[in-house]
C-alpha cells in the first residue's frame, strides 16, 4: 500500500472505492483540464493542488492537527473564514462535486435532493471523504431547505455548528447576523482553546482580502477581449480558492495573475479572435463539476466570467479593514458577508440587476443560467433574471441538470442553439 | 446541376431519420426511416441512391452523419428555425413535436431565431408519449388523433409521465371507459403540456406547427385551443428539419444566410404551402 493509501486506511476510508473515485477523477480531469490548449504555465501549481486535494492537502492538515490545529469543514461561502483562520484553524469546503458519490446519497436521502448535497453526503456515507475523519467541527448554514433538513441528520454524528442566516436582509436581520457572527466566534474558540486577539484578526482580515482582490483581478483579466485564461482553468482556481491553504494559495495566484497580465499584452489567449463571450450565472460548479462550462468552452464559446459561489460570491466585497476593536472587526465581517447575494434571501432584487450589470461588464454575448436540479431557489429566481436579461437584450438560457452526464447530448444541444442565435444579428 | 441549387438535408432524430432533397427551391425527394440501431447503414444506403448536392446533417445524431459523410451540422433548433422561415415567412414562432423532444422557438425580425425551448430528459409531450398510449389503447399510430376527434367528450388524464399515464390508461380502459375518449384526454393534457412550454417563450400572432406529431389532427385542433396564437401546419410537417438543414446547405452554398437575404422576416416571400 502506498504512504498516502496507508493514510486514507488510518483515518478508515474505504481505500479501494476511494482509488476508484480517484481514477474517474483523473480520466475526467485529463479529458476536461489538461486537453486543453494554451494553458498559462501558472496553471502548472493548481494542477498540483487539484490532484492534492485528496493527497497533500490532506498530509498537511493531517501534519498540522498534530501540532494542534483544529479543521473546520464549511458548505457555503457565508462562513467568515477570517474568524476560523484567525483561531489558528484550518476552513476547508467539504462540498462535493463529483457524481461517483451521489448513489450512496440515494441510499439514504430522497432522490430529489440537489447534486452537490448529495455528493457531499455520499462522499461522507461510502468513507471516501478524507476530510470526514479528520474535520474537528463542521458549519452549516440555514440557507435551502436541503441544507437545513441535512444538518439535522449529520448533526447527530458530528460536531456541528449552524450559523442561522436571516431570510431577509433588513435592520433586524442584519441584527440577528451579527450576533450569529458573534457565536461563531465563540463556537471556534471553543473549539479551538484560542481566544481571537483583535491584531490576528486584523492579519486574517487583510489575508482574506488579499484572496478576494487577487480572485477579482483574475476575473477582470478573463474579461479582456482576448481571454488570457479559460473560463474552465479560471473555475479551477476559484473552486480551489475554497480548499487550498490560503497564503500560499494567494501567492501562486499572485504569480498566474502577473501571467495573464503579460499574455494580455501579448495577445495570448486559448481563444480564436471574435470567440463568442458567455457569463455563466447561478449555482456553484465545485471542484469536481466542470460540467457546464467543458460543454460551452467545447461548442465554442468562453466563459468570461462566473456569477456563483465558486465566483463573484465568494470574492466580490471586502472587510472594511479599519476597524480596531474585536466587536468592530466582527461587525465589519457580519456586514461583509451579508452583502452575498444567494437566491435563498427574500427579496433579492440585487442579484437580479447584478446579473445584469455583470453581463454588460463582461461583454457577454449570452448568459447561460446553471441551475443544479431541484435547487429551487436559484431555479424560480431564473425566471424573473431571464426577464431582466432579455429587457435588458441580453439573450440567455436556463440549463437545469445534475451532476451525470445523460443529459451532456442535450445539453450540448441548447447551448449550441444558443450560440447559433446570435449569429445573424451583428454583435 | 450544381452543387448551388441542389442540396440534402439529413435530420436524424431519435426516432426517425429523414433526408431530403431540394432542387431548385422545390422538394424533390424525400425518405423517412425508423433511426433504429443501426441508422448509418439505412444512411448511407439511401445517400447512395440519391444525386449529390450540398449535404447538411442535423439532429440528435448529426455527429454520427459528420463522422461519416462530407458534411457540416447545425443543431435542430437552427434548422427548424430555418424550414419555419421558408414555409411560413410571416410565422412568429416554430412549435416542433418530434419523437423525443419538443420545442418552440421565437423567429424575431433580426437574426436566424430567438429565445426557444425545449423539453427536459422528460418524454412527456412528445410524440413518444402518443405512441405509448396509442399502444395501450390499442390503435395504430396514424389511428388515434382521428379516433380522439370521434369522442364527444375527454376523460381527465392526470398524469404526464409516460410510465403512470400509461398505467392510468390501463386502469381507464379496465374500468370500461370509451377508449375515445381516453384518447382525447390524452390529446388535451400533451396540448396542455407543449402550451405550457410554449407560454415561456413570445409566439406572438402566429405559429407554424411541425414535426410528426402535427400531422395528428387531433393534436393540432387541441393545440389551436390552447395557445394564444394561431396555428398554422404545413405540408409534411415531418419533413420539416430536414428541409430547414438543406436550406441551410444552400445558404452557406451562397456563401451564408446573410447573402441570401433570408433569415429575415419579408425579405424573401416564398410559397408557404399551408393545408389549415
Ligand atoms: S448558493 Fe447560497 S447556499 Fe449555496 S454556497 Fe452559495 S451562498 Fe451558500
Ligand atoms: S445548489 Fe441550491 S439546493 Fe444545492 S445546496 Fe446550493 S442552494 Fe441548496
Amino acid at each position: 500500500m502506498s504512504e498516502h493509501n496507508q493514510l486514507l486506511a488510518d483515518l478508515g476510508l474505504d481505500v479501494q472505492l476511494h482509488d476508484k473515485l480517484l481514477a474517474s477523477q483523473a480520466k475526467s480531469y485529463r479529458d476536461i483540464i489538461l486537453s486543453q490548449p494554451d494553458r498559462p504555465g501558472a496553471m502548472a501549481y493548481f494542477d498540483r493542488a487539484a490532484h492534492g486535494a485528496h493527497g497533500g492537502r490532506v498530509r498537511e492538515i493531517v501534519d498540522a492537527r498534530e501540532q494542534g490545529a483544529k479543521m473546520i469543514g464549511t458548505f457555503c461561502v457565508y462562513v467568515p473564514e477570517e474568524i476560523i483562520l484567525a483561531a489558528g484553524a484550518i476552513p476547508v469546503a467539504l462540498c462535493g462535486g463529483t457524481t461517483f458519490s451521489v448513489p450512496y446519497a440515494e441510499k439514504a436521502f430522497p432522490r430529489d435532493i440537489c447534486p452537490l448535497v448529495k455528493s457531499t453526503l455520499g462522499l461522507a456515507l461510502a468513507d471516501i471523504c478524507p476530510y470526514g475523519p479528520i474535520k474537528d467541527m463542521a458549519v452549516g448554514e440555514t440557507t435551502c431547505d436541503a441544507k437545513k433538513k441535512v444538518w439535522d441528520v449529520i448533526s447527530q454524528s458530528v460536531n456541528f455548528h449552524v450559523l442561522e442566516l436571516p431570510q431577509k436582509k433588513t435592520e433586524r436581520g442584519g441584527d440577528l447576523w451579527l450576533h450569529e457572527v458573534h457565536e461563531f466566534k465563540e463556537r471556534v474558540e471553543e473549539l479551538t482553546g484560542a481566544r481571537i486577539e483583535p491584531g490576528v484578526l486584523a492579519q486574517k482580515v487583510r489575508l482574506m482580502n488579499r484572496k478576494r482582490r487577487l480572485l477579482r483581478d483574475l476575473n477582470e483579466l478573463r474579461m479582456a477581449p482576448r481571454p488570457p485564461i479559460s473560463g474552465k482553468d479560471a473555475l479551477l482556481v476559484m473552486q480551489l480558492a475554497l480548499i487550498d491553504e490560503p497564503e500560499r494559495f494567494c501567492n501562486e495566484l499572485e504569480a498566474l495573475v502577473a501571467e495573464l497580465r503579460q499574455r494580455v499584452e501579448d495577445g495570448v489567449s486559448p481563444f480564436a479572435p471574435g470567440t463568442r463571450r458567455v457569463l455563466v450565472a447561478g449555482c456553484p460548479s465545485v471542484l469536481g463539476n466542470w460540467k457546464i462550462h467543458h460543454i460551452i468552452e467545447t461548442s465554442g464559446a468562453a466563459v468570461v466570467c462566473d456569477e456563483s459561489c465558486t465566483g463573484t460570491r465568494y470574492f466580490e466585497n471586502l472587510v472594511d479593514e479599519g476597524a480596531q476593536a474585536v466587536d468592530e472587526q466582527l461587525e465589519a465581517i457580519a456586514e461583509r458577508y451579508l452583502r452575498i447575494d444567494c437566491s435563498c434571501f427574500t427579496p433579492n432584487t440585487e442579484r437580479i440587476e447584478h446579473v445584469v450589470e455583470l453581463a454588460g461588464e463582461c461583454r457577454a454575448d449570452a448568459v447561460v443560467q446553471y441551475i443544479l436540479q431541484y435547487c429551487h431557489t436559484y431555479n424560480i429566481e431564473a425566471i424573473r433574471i431571464a426577464r431582466a436579461l432579455r429587457s435588458a437584450g441580453i439573450p440567455s438560457l436556463e440549463i437545469e441538470t445534475d451532476y451525470s452526464e445523460e443529459d451532456a447530448g442535450q445539453l450540448r444541444t441548447r447551448v449550441e442553439a444558443l450560440l447559433e442565435s446570435l449569429q445573424g444579428v451583428s454583435p | 446541376m450544381s452543387a448551388a441549387t441542389t442540396a440534402i438535408g439529413i435530420d436524424l432524430g431519435s426516432r426517425m431519420t429523414k433526408v431530403v432533397r431540394l432542387s431548385d427551391g422545390d422538394l424533390t425527394d424525400a425518405h423517412v426511416f425508423d433511426t433504429g440501431h443501426d441508422p448509418l447503414s439505412r444512411l448511407l444506403e439511401v445517400m447512395e441512391g440519391m444525386e449529390a448536392g450540398a449535404l447538411l446533417a442535423t439532429g440528435y445524431g448529426r455527429y454520427l452523419a459528420r463522422n461519416h459523410l462530407p458534411c457540416a451540422t447545425v443543431t435542430e433548433i437552427r434548422a427548424c428555425a430555418r424550414a419555419a422561415r421558408r414555409l411560413c415567412p410571416d410565422c412568429d414562432s416554430v412549435i416542433d413535436i418530434g419523437g423525443q423532444d419538443t420545442k418552440a422557438i421565437e423567429l424575431p425580425e433580426r437574426g436566424w431565431f430567438g429565445r426557444f425551448e425545449m423539453n427536459d430528459r422528460c418524454a412527456a409531450g412528445t410524440g413518444r408519449f402518443l405512441e405509448v398510449m396509442a399502444e395501450a389503447l390499442g390503435y395504430g399510430l396514424e389511428d388515434l388523433g382521428p379516433q380522439a376527434l370521434r369522442a364527444d367528450r375527454p376523460v381527465q388524464i392526470n398524469s404526464m409521465c409516460t410510465v403512470f399515464a400509461e398505467s392510468e390508461v390501463i386502469s381507464l380502459i379496465a374500468r370500461g371507459e370509451d377508449r375515445r375518449r381516453i384518447a382525447l384526454g390524452l390529446h388535451a393534457a400533451t396540448a396542455r403540456r407543449v402550451a405550457a412550454m410554449a407560454s415561456r417563450i413570445d409566439t406572438g400572432r402566429r405559429a407554424l406547427f411541425v414535426g410528426g406529431v402535427a400531422k395528428n389532427p387531433c393534436m393540432v385542433a387541441n393545440l389551436r385551443e390552447e395557445l394564444p396564437c394561431e396555428l398554422i401546419v404545413p405540408e409534411r410537417p415531418e419533413l420539416a428539419v430536414a428541409i430547414g438543414a438543406a436550406l441551410i446547405a444552400l445558404d452557406e452554398a451562397h456563401g451564408g444566410a446573410e447573402a441570401t437575404g433570408d433569415p429575415g422576416r419579408g425579405n424573401r416571400a416564398e410559397a408557404a404551402p399551408r393545408s389549415d
